[in-house]
């Protein structure tokens, strides 16, 4: 009787040792709650969802004050990607947030640039490159297309333009071919 | 080498003693290659003009190396290979480039790319080029030489073959393999290549298996080609090395790489690994030709045996130029290019061209024109009744019917989990399905689908770095500036503060500077006011009473003194407030009035 009593209590000691170690040593820094959510948005930057980049608005997702369906860029997929996560009820995007848009990079037209610098300081990707009274351009392979150097331009020179489809990012569309309708296969069959 | 020789001797056959494995799976379709094997392999008359290009293999697209005007000979490098996943392009002809921009290619999208123009001057005029002496050159210094040449797998992959020849220290070659298999219907341009010119594959495998010294070294052919396999056995006869030729049983698709190294070897490549990490390399036989052209003949990659067969008059092998119209080669063949679309490739993993006046790229094997009999409409799909039959001929161990319908509902991550990416596309599958089920459409599409998810998923990951560290700098930068105000402002204040002499040595100075302004005035005299009437006198006398009575037209020295006394109280206060910059500017303002 007393040796059982003895032997659960220096298990229970034991195991709180181990557990009391283990929430030490392997400790989880920062919220991982938070890096899942951002792990899913598109890293835009973009500030469409009202907060000032990805990882803020995905912050604010995990203390619940924004709702999922804020990320345009991230589309449909991306909330129910989040519903998922989250495990809450899919939404469709809330319009007004924007819209989706086909995937853009911005371009400068260097020949209007007075170089002002005021898209570098916009760009959350550095993503433009340039000295000030000197031509910019777009390193079009980091630019997210979130626009955010479109409206501080003084002279509109950034324009957005669509990544076009070529034979290095072309994909196999979704096979669409005709069904045999039900009438013409009970009638073979019943031949 | 005589040592490698002996070793390779000894082993010799001993692949054909072990006996050939068989790979799970397959079909018989209806072979079709008859049509194109009666007659030998024909030459084209020179073309006019030729379209090149850039993206005819895997990896990165070759860089320019002319410009729209020049003139170029036959060999001549037009662009070369840009990193090392590349391949360099050459031009087949003498001629002028007369364009460089987008045309249409042969790629299932039927988007145009970047491609070169060659106007052919018709005198074929080749460039300076002279065989290459392999054996004292350095395995580096070779394997550059066929990436410069241009050579690609011409199996139809055109992966970069100088990649597979490197020697790698992890994974040993030890089997080299030569695939003349040829297992898919209509195509036969590797065997009649094989067949008329077995010799020079020889060479070529002679010096691939220098590159890679490989232990044994075997050609897989398919037995419905007794031909070839007579040609190459008596051709590896005469060969230093010992090479098997093995005649493999004819089961689609054991051409495929995986499939064929199974058969000669009875070794499997796991899923997802590299045939080399089971010490196996297989090139195709077109491959080893190339190679030897190359090195032996120190002639670029600039034609291809391509079949065309199907629905024309004179079905055969052509050796056509890199870039020349398929139009004109169905025309060569007597065939209507405008005949329905053209199929490049086999009828089971070949597709559609967008257009007949495409040019012969690299991956070029076959032109099938189709007629309505070969290939008639397909049957309009049922829904999949789980049949199983699918999963019976996969030759890769997949089980198709899950990966239907995971693709159509995509449930992308589900078909990668079930191994989608191990799919060759050889279209068994689809072949045998009862439900005439396009499925290999269905694993493109999803496969395609995942790839794009990846790239944006890597794009997102580079976007979330590059965010990341703009925010940390902005944070460093607002936090060195707040350190050098910080410093800036106590350096000041203790300026202000401790050192009071020189602030009054300052003081005693601006009170100098006014004094001696005051002196300078009260000297300075009118030299027309001495021997005036008294009434000019009384005049000046009144005058100057005005003016005394109004402070701002009173003398510069008042004035001054006016300024002083209110602004220095002013000027301390702001020097203990003012940060680093404004500090500068205001350090000033003492100084200049003492001026």
């Amino acid at each position: 009787m007393l040796t059982a009593l003895y032997v659960m209590i220096g298990l229970a000691l034991l195991l709180g040792i181990v557990l009391g170690y283990s929430a030490l040593k392997f400790k989880v820094e920062g919220d991982p709650l938070v890096a899942r959510i951002d792990a899913i948005l598109p890293q835009t930057q973009c500030g469409q969802c009202g907060y000032p980049g990805c990882k803020p608005y995905a912050t604010a997702i995990a203390k619940g004050e924004a709702d999922i369906n804020q990320c345009p860029p991230g589309g449909d997929a991306g909330v129910h990607a989040l519903a998922d996560l989250l495990g809450v009820e899919y939404k469709p995007l809330n319009a007004e947030h924007g819209l989706p848009k086909p995937k853009s990079v911005a371009v400068i037209d260097e020949n209007v640039c007075i170089g002002c610098t005021l898209c570098i300081q916009a760009c959350p990707v550095d993503a433009i490159l340039g000295a000030a009274k000197h031509m910019h351009t777009v390193i079009a392979s980091e630019c997210t297309g979130c626009e955010l150097c479109v409206a501080p331009c003084p002279v509109d020179c950034i324009s957005m333009e669509p990544i076009a489809e070529s034979p290095a990012n072309w994909k196999w569309r979704y096979p669409v071919f005709e069904i045999k309708p039900e009438s013409t296969v009970t009638k073979k069959s019943a031949v | 080498m005589n040592a490698i020789v002996n070793i390779s001797r000894l082993l010799k056959s001993k692949l054909a003693r072990t006996g050939l494995s068989s790979f799970k799976g397959g079909v018989h379709p209806p072979q079709h290659k008859l049509e194109s094997t009666t007659s030998p392999i024909r030459s084209v008359t020179l073309p006019k003009h030729l379209v090149l290009p850039l993206r005819q293999h895997v990896g990165n697209v070759s860089k320019l190396q002319v410009a729209a005007g020049d003139h170029v000979l036959k060999g001549q490098l037009l662009a070369k290979a840009d990193g090392q996943v590349s391949a360099a392009v050459h031009a087949p002809t003498s001629g002028v480039i007369a364009s460089i921009g987008n045309q249409l290619i042969p790629h299932p999208s039927g988007l145009p790319d970047i491609s070169i123009t060659l106007e052919a001057d018709g005198r074929d005029q080749w460039i300076e080029h002279q065989a290459l002496d392999y054996l004292s050159m350095s395995k580096p210094e070779l394997l550059d030489h066929l990436r410069e040449a241009g050579v690609v797998g011409l199996g139809g992959a055109t992966f970069p073959s100088h990649i597979k020849l490197r020697e790698d220290a992890r994974h040993p070659v030890r089997t080299l393999i030569i695939n003349g298999a040829e297992c898919e219907p209509y195509i036969s341009c590797d065997d009649m290549l094989m067949r008329e010119r077995a010799d020079e594959i020889v060479r070529g495998i002679e010096i691939m298996r220098y590159l890679l010294d490989a232990e044994v070294c075997a050609i897989g052919i398919e037995d419905n080609k007794p031909e070839a396999i007579q040609a190459m056995r008596e051709a590896v006869a005469k060969s230093a090395i010992a090479i098997d030729v093995i005649a493999v049983p004819t089961i689609y698709p054991g051409g495929g790489a995986k499939q064929l190294i199974k058969v000669i070897t009875g070794k499997e490549v796991p899923s997802g690994r590299l045939p080399t990490e089971i010490g196996v390399q297989c090139f195709n036989v077109a491959t080893a030709y190339s190679v030897h052209r190359v090195v032996n003949h120190g002639e670029p990659v600039i034609s291809r045996i391509v079949t065309v067969t199907g629905n024309v008059a004179r079905p055969g092998n052509y050796e056509a130029l890199l870039g020349m119209s398929i139009s004109e080669l169905v025309q060569l063949a007597g065939g209507r290019a405008e005949d329905g679309d053209l199929v490049m490739g086999g009828p089971m993993m070949g597709f559609n061209l967008p257009s007949a006046a495409v040019p012969v790229v690299k991956a070029t094997n076959c032109i099938i024109v189709p007629s309505a009999e070969m290939f008639p409409q397909p049957e309009p799909a049922l829904p999949c009744i789980r049949c199983t039959r699918c999963a019976d001929v996969c030759p890769v161990n997949l089980q198709p019917q899950e990966l239907y319908w995971f693709s159509k509902s995509q449930n992308l991550e589900k078909a990668s989990e079930y191994n989608i990416f191990d799919c060759i596309e050889c279209g068994c599958c689809t072949y045998v399905c009862p439900s005439n089920i396009p499925l290999v459409q269905y694993y493109r599409y999803a496969k395609s689908e995942i790839i794009a998810q990846d790239r944006a998923k890597e794009a997102a990951d580079i976007a979330r770095e590059r965010n990341e560290f703009r925010l940390m700098r902005i944070e460093r930068e607002k936090q060195e500036r707040a350190q050098k105000h910080a410093q800036k402002a106590a350096g000041a204040k203790a300026e202000a503060g401790g050192d009071s002499a020189a602030e009054a040595a300052k003081k005693a100075a601006i009170a100098a500077a006014v004094e001696r302004a005051k002196a300078q005035k009260a000297e300075v005299v009118a030299k027309n006011t001495e021997e005036v009437s008294p009434r000019v006198e009384a005049e000046i006398a009144k005058i100057e009473a005005r003016r005394a009575q109004k402070p701002e037209l009173s003398g510069q020295p008042e004035q001054t003194e006016l300024f002083a006394e209110k602004q220095e109280p002013a000027v301390t206060s702001a020097v203990e407030q003012m940060d680093g910059t404004q500090l500068l500017s205001k350090e000033k303002q003492p100084t200049e009035e003492a001026k």
